[in-house]
């Protein structure tokens, strides 16, 4: 009798992982209010003159959700390696790609997305206009994506080991720069005038790439890290 | 001649050994050689003076660098294909002359910068780009570090490069647009100066030097290396009788 | 145009903080290099070499 058809194996997967999200949403919720916090200590550190505040938005925004990411990782195999569950998964017949992109996918609707959402409010603290905020939505539903795949690779090459999360962000923040520079750009693209799509189909470039070789890379990381 | 009998990291240690004088000794000679040339022989730059002469140092540990993490990756990823110890052994060696270099070009960048533009730092595509080559640099140094086991090392090094690798014309690309969005300083930035032929002689050079140099000391790494996981794994087998 | 004097040669043309600094640091990072990896050779232990010069007989 073989396992569960790969789609429904897909499925299981993320709600698996969202309702183990669900159980610990303290941690979920922490991540979403650092990201809050994070944004809200630029103008408190560099003053409130809404012109300059205008300017620095986008690069603020997108800093902070980089940020948030990447501690959002922490929660990605851990608890899985932990408990002995994630070997189990290595054994399914069913591609490990898919299970990385399933524990990917449920890890964005639970840090991500809800990211995503909240970046408006904060843009109208930075006084960002109506248009300038639509792009910066755009720009994080298409980068945050992005980031959680690329952020995969290294939680899975960190498992287990000491340094735990600043290592993680060692290795990952510089793979994050291109999606910065292209998703802020596009804010910034918008907010000059010039308008944002170059930068956002650029953007919309990397996460087809990231889609296609992150969880692969994830799941040779996988392996190595647990043989 | 079987070749294949150096695949192993105790036959290759005394080759490598063997190697080594012939790549230090003429990286010395070169070193000198490019210096005389660059100093004595290149004239004056009409625009930047002397302060350009520091390029002959510069413009090589760049090219180095960039490299340097391409054969890193090269390595590291033949060692985790073929399973085999002394490729991924050779990755490790390369990676700390590789962020040297890269290091070096960023402080040599800064002290050129400073009288050509002003500014310590400028954040052009190129400098900006070696400073992630850096960080990449940085990354994989520590994830081995990090790791105990050395064929975990090896491995994790290896999908650590290859993605590296991947990235950096991406960071590149990257880099350039982001230049280009912001172009404010509309300074063409750190531009080498017009080449006579005795400019171009020294750089050509000093890269030949630093290219000899990396072999040599890459391979004396390498033995190390070598010898810590020879002594590692001795201690292992002494430790489980 | 070649410099004509030492003094001319030292000053740089005025750069000589910067021209000389960068191969002053150069030499520095450089040489650190080698004197590390000798370092790090000479506190392996003989034994380990031996071993392996054995084994690389076989």
């Amino acid at each position: 009798m073989n396992g569960p058809p790969t789609l429904s194996m897909f499925r299981w997967i993320v709600v698996r992982d969202l309702t183990l999200a669900w159980k610990g949403r303290v941690d979920v919720l922490s991540t979403l209010f650092f990201f809050l916090i994070v944004v809200s200590l630029f103008p408190l550190g560099i003053g409130p003159e809404t012109q300059l505040l205008r300017l620095i938005a986008p690069g603020v925004v997108w800093v902070a959700a980089l940020l948030a990411s990447m501690l959002s990782l922490g929660r990605l195999f851990a608890n899985d390696y932990q408990d002995g569950t994630l070997e189990q998964m290595l054994l399914t017949p069913q591609p490990l790609y898919l299970v990385v992109l399933g524990k990917v996918v449920a890890l964005w609707l639970v840090s991500g997305l809800p990211l995503t959402l909240m970046s408006p409010l904060l843009g109208i603290q930075f006084g960002l206009s109506s248009n300038a905020l639509s792009v910066l939505v755009v720009s994080l539903l298409i980068g945050t994506p992005v980031l959680a795949l690329i952020g995969s690779i290294g939680a899975a090459l960190t498992l287990g080991l000491r340094g735990g999360g600043v290592l993680i962000s060692i290795l990952v923040l510089p793979l994050y720069i291109p999606v910065l520079i292209f998703g802020a750009g596009a804010v910034d693209a918008s907010i000059l005038g010039s308008g944002g799509q170059g930068s956002l189909s650029l953007l919309g470039a990397l996460l087809v790439l990231a889609l296609v070789f992150a969880p692969w890379a994830a799941s040779a990381a996988l392996r190595i890290s647990l043989e | 001649m079987n070749l294949y009998k150096y695949a192993s990291p105790a036959s290759f240690y005394p080759l490598a050994g063997r190697m080594i004088p012939w790549f230090a000794i003429p990286a010395a000679i070169l070193f000198v050689v490019g210096l005389y040339v660059g100093f004595f022989i290149a004239p004056t730059d009409f625009q930047q003076g002397d302060a350009y002469r520091i390029i002959f140092i510069h413009v090589p540990a760049a090219w180095m660098g960039m490299l340097l993490y391409v054969l890193m990756a090269v390595y590291a990823a033949i060692g985790w294909a073929f399973n085999a110890r002394l490729p991924s052994m050779m990755a490790s060696a390369l990676s700390i002359t590789g962020a040297m270099f890269t290091f070096l070009s960023l402080v040599t960048g800064s002290l050129w910068g400073k009288p050509t533009w002003g500014t310590w730092w400028v954040w052009d595509a190129r400098l900006t780009s070696t400073l992630i080559l850096l960080f990449l640099y940085i990354g994989f140094i520590s994830l081995q570090a990090s790791i105990d086991d050395p064929r975990r090392a090896d491995r994790a090094g290896a999908v650590l490069a290859i993605v590296g690798v991947i990235n950096v014309p991406i960071i590149y690309f990257s880099v350039q647009w982001w230049n280009t969005l912001h172009q404010g300083a509309t300074i063409r930035l750190l531009g080498k100066p017009t080449m006579a032929p005795p400019m171009l002689g020294a750089m050509l050079i000093m890269l030949a030097a630093c290219w000899l140099y990396s072999i040599a000391v890459v391979l004396a790494r390498l033995r190390c290396i070598i010898l810590e996981r020879e002594q590692n794994a001795a201690f292992a087998a002494e430790a489980s009788t | 145009m070649k410099e004509m004097t030492w003094s001319e040669f030292f000053s740089m043309g005025g750069y000589a903080f910067y021209v000389w600094g960068s191969y002053l640091v150069t030499l520095l990072v450089m040489g650190g290099e080698v004197v590390f990896l000798l370092r790090r050779k000479k506190s392996l232990r003989a034994p380990a070499r031996r071993s392996l010069e054995n084994r690389g007989k076989q």
